[in-house]
């Protein structure tokens, strides 16, 4: 069953200054522990998507129904994880990644242990008192992504996750990132404008038309490797990447 | 940070010279003492050339007084008198100073949680900012009293205005990522305020403090020109007006030290709590 459904999604902002149609009849379903990646020409509403996905902007027609319910972000559903990392500087590693439990009123000795142990898990351990300032952008990338799976969330949003990660540490962080959510066992929809970065990471690749964005091909990626970058190595990925690539021209 | 000059003292005293590492430091060592000793010598400077200046005549010490006069004038005043002016300057001062902030603080959080608010608001905080408050002195002595309570005011109402602009300001520059990181946690507008704004503001916060020290100080003895029986302002008020220029400049120097002392207490809670909060 899907766990995440858009049904005829229709987004209209309204500025002052005049109307924008960003979203028109967009219909998607992700099932359980897929990834997606959604990719467009810049400025096509991949963010917006997501915002509607988080709750946090309502679709002026349409539905987003998550596990079966309406998008809403006090529902702890979504853990949403942004270009930069956002983490507080004031606050320890250890405080930043208990941030959204501690905002959900959810932070019992349980939830604790286990978003300390993901920290433990994925090479954090050591810098749990430690400040971001003293991480390298990979480690506080990592660091948000476990913020984001400490409470718990069925989907996660990225939105251009590695953007603002220097280009020798984006692969590995990449991997990182794609393999700590397949071990977690959870849902993935990716925003990006970088179409290997989607080819390597995603199963099904989603691309969307310019503005007003809707859906123009849905392409099942069937790269057979572990990982991002085995993805990369293998012979068909340029073949997807070529596809794709024509498609969102 | 491991091979700073402590590693490598021993090798350098047996070779008997210096490594590139402690010659830096020596040559920031004398600089930063280099620097203390102009500092202190300019204080004598000034002070030898006004107290030889009027010894010889130069300047009549009647008119410019002189530091030997100013200290003289110090003992001569009993020690209770002084205490008392000091007493209710630094009252006066300190009431304003944390009534301001406070206020401010508070005001400055209920525009920035409504907008409307904030909007209605903003072309009277733009006059109020513009406005010299010195101005309303008289308004002021006639709604609230010539007495201690006009001069808390006076210092209220200069430095609240700044306070609630740079405040309201340091609220709504808050990295708008965090914030929407917050709301897609579902956080309430209260979490974000307390979660976000306010820590992520504890600088600017404490800048404020620092700006609103000199403006209090501004404020209290404006308010002693305008309306006292007692402080600091008032002893320079009455020096002048019987023209007795020692007991101006007296009262000057000690307000100096006090606004001193008061400028470095702060500065002392803004590097704790730059420690604390890890903004370095």
């Amino acid at each position: 069953m899907a766990i995440l459904a858009l049904d005829s999604v229709n987004l209209i902002y309204q500025t002052e200054k005049d109307e924008t149609e960003a979203v028109r009849d967009l219909t998607v379903s992700v099932d359980e522990g897929e990834f997606i990646a959604l990719v467009g020409p810049s400025g096509c509403g991949k963010t917006t998507v997501l915002s509607m996905i988080a709750g946090l902007i309502k679709p002026t027609s349409g539905s987003v129904i998550i596990d079966g319910a309406d998008a809403d972000p006090s529902a702890g559903l979504v853990g949403y994880m942004l270009q930069r990392d956002n983490l507080f500087e004031w606050l320890t590693i250890e405080q930043n990644v208990l941030l959204g439990l501690s905002v959900r009123k959810t932070l019992n000795d349980e939830n604790k242990s286990y978003a300390l142990s993901m920290l433990e898990k994925y090479g954090l351990g050591e810098f749990r008192t430690h400040f971001p300032t003293q991480l390298s952008g990979g480690m506080r990338q990592r660091a948000a992504l476990i913020r984001t799976l400490a409470f718990r969330p069925k989907i996660l949003l990225l939105d251009e996750p590695f953007s603002a990660v220097d280009f020798q540490t984006r692969m590995t962080v990449c991997d990182d990132v794609y393999s700590i959510i397949k071990s977690e066992g959870k849902t993935a929809i990716l925003v990006t404008h970088d179409i290997s970065e989607a080819v390597s990471m995603a199963d099904r690749v989603i691309v969307l038309t310019k503005r007003p964005a809707t859906v123009k091909n849905i392409f099942s990626v069937d790269i057979d490797a572990p990982t991002p970058l085995k993805k990369r190595e293998s012979p068909r990925f340029s073949e997807w990447f070529d596809r794709i690539w024509k498609e969102v021209l | 940070m491991k091979n700073n000059g402590k590693g490598s003292t021993l090798p350098a005293k047996i070779r008997n010279a210096k490594t590139p590492r402690e010659l830096y430091l020596a040559k920031r060592r004398n600089y930063k003492i280099s620097v203390i000793l102009w500092r202190i010598g300019l204080f004598a400077a000034i002070i030898g050339l006004w107290e030889l200046i009027t010894a010889i005549g130069w300047m009549d010490s009647f008119i410019t007084s002189s530091p030997s006069r100013i200290i003289k004038t110090m003992c001569e005043i009993a020690p209770a008198e002084i205490f008392k002016h000091i007493g209710f300057t630094l009252a006066e001062c300190i009431i304003g100073f944390i009534a301001a902030s406070g206020l401010g603080i508070v005001i400055a959080i209920l525009l920035w949680r409504f907008a409307r608010l904030r909007h209605i608001l903003e072309p009277y905080i733009v006059v109020l900012n513009a406005l010299p408050k010195i101005a309303l002195g008289p308004i002021i002595i006639i709604w609230v009293g010539a007495g201690i309570q006009a001069i808390i005011v006076m210092t209220i109402l200069i430095c609240i205005i700044v306070t609630v602009i740079s405040v309201l300001n340091g609220f709504m520059s808050v990295d708008e990522g965090k914030v929407f990181l917050l709301k897609s946690m579902g956080a309430s507008q209260f979490q974000i305020l307390t979660k976000l704004i306010l820590p992520a503001n504890v600088p600017s916060l404490v800048n404020m403090l620092k700006i609103n020290v000199g403006l209090a100080w501004v404020g209290t003895i404006m308010g002693e020109y305008l309306v006292s029986t007692a402080g600091l302002g008032y002893m320079i008020i009455y020096g002048s007006q019987v023209f007795k220029m020692d007991i101006v400049m007296t009262s000057t120097v000690i307000l100096c030290m006090l606004a001193a002392a008061m400028y470095l207490s702060v500065a002392a809670v803004e590097k704790a709590i730059k420690r604390r909060y890890h903004t370095d």
